[in-house]
């Protein structure tokens, strides 16, 4: 645990890491509080055709849509969106991926390999495309957006958990543990997964922000969650139609997901730095 | 010997993995819950015309026995048919390609352009202002949604100032074409106006792709240049008094660019996958909004002939990477 609490301190101690966890910390609480924080929650589902398209002033801070709809109210909802097929599919991704990457690394061989070559083959469809595709096929809705993602993203998971289980199998505590009579599954996940468990905390972090894009650039094609859902890429693209005279229209969303984007990539790097001593010497941030 | 062993197990795996390619799109395609048949023969058709045209089109038979078809027609470069446009999807594909291409090779271009050099920078100035600004470029060039990115350039640079055309490839009629390739064409006419007019169209579509691609660039370059800077060898270049600006962009950035030479075919992937959201903001007629279009319509022939066809560039761009690789670093050859 003593380690842990290092770990958190350095984090707090680096602007650009702390940074990064504040936007995400911001997020999350916009999304619990968004009924509580919005001016006007009732926004998100009703239209008020009279207050449509007006500019940002005291009442609608970023203004308002096509709809009459006050924006901020709108991204505040949105974040839920966001939070949660950011959360469900990475926890998904890295639930198929970690799994098949620590077997096929354990065992290598022509299991090993396979596997990889499979995931290799998952890396070389442009994940956008067979997200639009898996997204299409089975119908816009946030579930499927869902499924989508996880199932373009377990590879990259998958990859980086075999490499590291490759690199650190060979390690004495491994070759002692396995003398001491432990079980290919109790080496895997008490011995291996601890050791490899920061790489996959800071890939997490990164693909957070990835998902993130991937998702809003769904959402803007019109695969993700169905109107009125207010959904921050889907957003951007009904603004699209009242360019150039409602400037404001996309400003919000756009900066919004810059912003939790931002925020994932900013932790990761940050991570990356305190969790792994490898990369640091290879001149990281802190360097 | 080495090296010849680790390029002959890539190649191995080449056509395994083009196989295994069109299976999952082709088991992607198939579980698609609406009957494309039905889709195709319209609205008014009777059953016992869908069912005709069904057994017309082979979707009768079992999923194996089709597969194997496709497999078929795939390795003879038959692609099908649109069941909208009732054009072939190949040639269609061929026609859209040198649109796709351009766009992609001038944001390569423009990233490894400016990336490489302000990496380098970066990394001799290391924790100057130039340095730290670079920084803010670099993460906020990964984090914004490129989408977004493109309509705020149309809005500014098309819309408010006038100087960059809104979208598209060219106005009015392009340069007789030769190869497909605008800059090429208009090279071979001699136009430099119509040149001039290309590059305008070319350039907010360029510049969107390429920003995420060259922060990546820069981040490898930077941190290569500081892995090297530090070594033995540099020290001893200097004692030797070679200039500082020759060790630095000779001899410390080829070892530096190993890992960025790496990055390059990926980022390769990472511009189809961009040009799909970006050529459908800019009206770009490449492959991408055609990708987008047939997805939209449910034209899955042409879906799966859109993934198959980047999936196989893409395997083929890291093949050559991964030659090149083994050709620059002289310690895969031990």
């Amino acid at each position: 645990m003593a380690v842990w609490r290092q770990v958190l301190w350095k984090l707090l101690r680096d602007r650009a890491t702390f940074l990064g966890a504040s936007i995400i910390l911001s997020l999350i609480l916009a999304a619990i509080l968004a009924p509580v924080l919005s001016p006007f929650p009732e926004d998100v589902f009703e239209f008020h055709t009279a207050n449509r398209l007006r500019p940002p002033d005291g009442v609608n801070y970023f203004g308002t849509d096509r709809m009459g709809s006050d924006i901020l109210s709108r991204l505040l909802f949105g974040a839920r969106i966001t939070i949660t097929i950011a959360l469900i599919a990475v926890g998904t991704a890295v639930a198929v991926g970690v799994p098949i990457g620590l077997v096929a690394g354990y065992y290598g061989a022509w299991p090993g390999d396979l596997l990889m070559r499979v995931s290799d083959i998952f890396l070389a469809i442009p994940q956008v495309v067979l997200a639009i595709a898996i997204a299409q096929t089975l119908g816009p809705s946030i579930e499927n957006v869902i499924l989508a993602l996880s199932a373009t993203y377990w590879p990259f998971w998958a990859r980086l958990v075999y490499a590291e289980t490759r690199s650190v199998k060979n390690e004495i505590f491994i070759e002692s543990a396995i003398a001491l009579g432990a079980s290919p599954a109790r080496v895997m996940i008490l011995h291996i997964l601890p050791n490899i468990s920061s790489a996959i905390i800071v890939r997490t972090s990164i693909g957070m922000g990835a998902t993130i894009l991937t998702a809003a650039a769904l959402g803007f094609l019109g695969l993700g969650a169905p109107p009125p859902a207010p959904e921050w890429g889907r957003m951007i693209a009904e603004s699209r139609d009242f360019l150039p005279e409602a400037w404001w229209y996309a400003t919000a969303p756009g900066l919004a997901i810059f912003l939790v984007v931002m925020g994932f990539n900013l932790l990761g790097d940050g991570l990356r730095d305190i969790l792994d001593p490898r990369i640091r010497r290879a001149g990281g941030r802190n360097d | 010997m080495r090296r010849l062993e680790l390029i002959l197990s890539r190649l191995a795996w080449f056509i395994p993995t083009l196989v295994g390619l069109t299976v999952i799109i082709f088991t992607v395609s198939h579980i698609i819950p609406t009957d494309p048949v039905r889709i195709l023969a319209g609205e008014n058709a009777t059953a016992e015309q869908i069912e005709a045209l069904r057994v017309e089109l082979g979707y009768d038979k079992p999923l194996p026995v089709q597969l194997l078809s496709y497999f078929r027609d795939v390795a003879t470069g038959n692609l099908g048919v649109s069941i909208y446009t009732k054009r072939s999807i190949a040639e269609t594909m061929w026609h859209r390609l040198p649109a796709t291409l351009e766009l992609t090779f001038a944001a390569i271009f423009l990233s490894v352009v400016f990336g490489i050099p302000l990496g380098v920078l970066s990394a001799l100035r290391r924790n100057s202002l130039f340095d730290h600004c670079l920084r803010v470029v670099t993460v906020s060039g990964l984090a914004v949604a490129s989408f977004w990115l493109a309509m705020e350039l149309q809005f500014l640079f098309s819309m408010k100032l006038a100087i960059a055309p809104l979208n598209g490839r060219i106005a009015g009629f392009g340069p007789d074409e030769v190869t497909g390739f605008m800059i090429v064409d208009s090279l071979i006419a001699g136009d430099l106006p119509m040149l001039g007019l290309v590059l305008s169209h070319l350039a907010l579509p360029a510049v969107t792709l390429a920003l995420p691609a060259a922060a990546t660039i820069v981040r490898f370059t930077r941190a290569g240049v500081l892995d090297v800077i530090n070594s033995s060898f540099v020290l001893y270049a200097r004692a030797m008094g070679i200039p500082w600006s020759l060790i630095v962009w000779k001899y410390v950035l080829r070892n530096a660019l190993i890992s960025t030479v790496t990055q390059i075919g990926l980022i390769f992937g990472v511009l189809l996958s961009g040009a799909v959201v970006i050529e459908t903001v800019f009206d770009w007629p490449g492959l991408g909004a055609y990708a987008v279009n047939s997805i939209l319509q449910s034209d899955y022939k042409s879906i799966m002939g859109f993934t198959l066809w980047t999936g196989a560039m893409f395997v083929i761009v890291n093949l050559l990477v991964d030659i090149l690789h083994t050709l620059i670093d002289p310690r895969s050859n031990r």
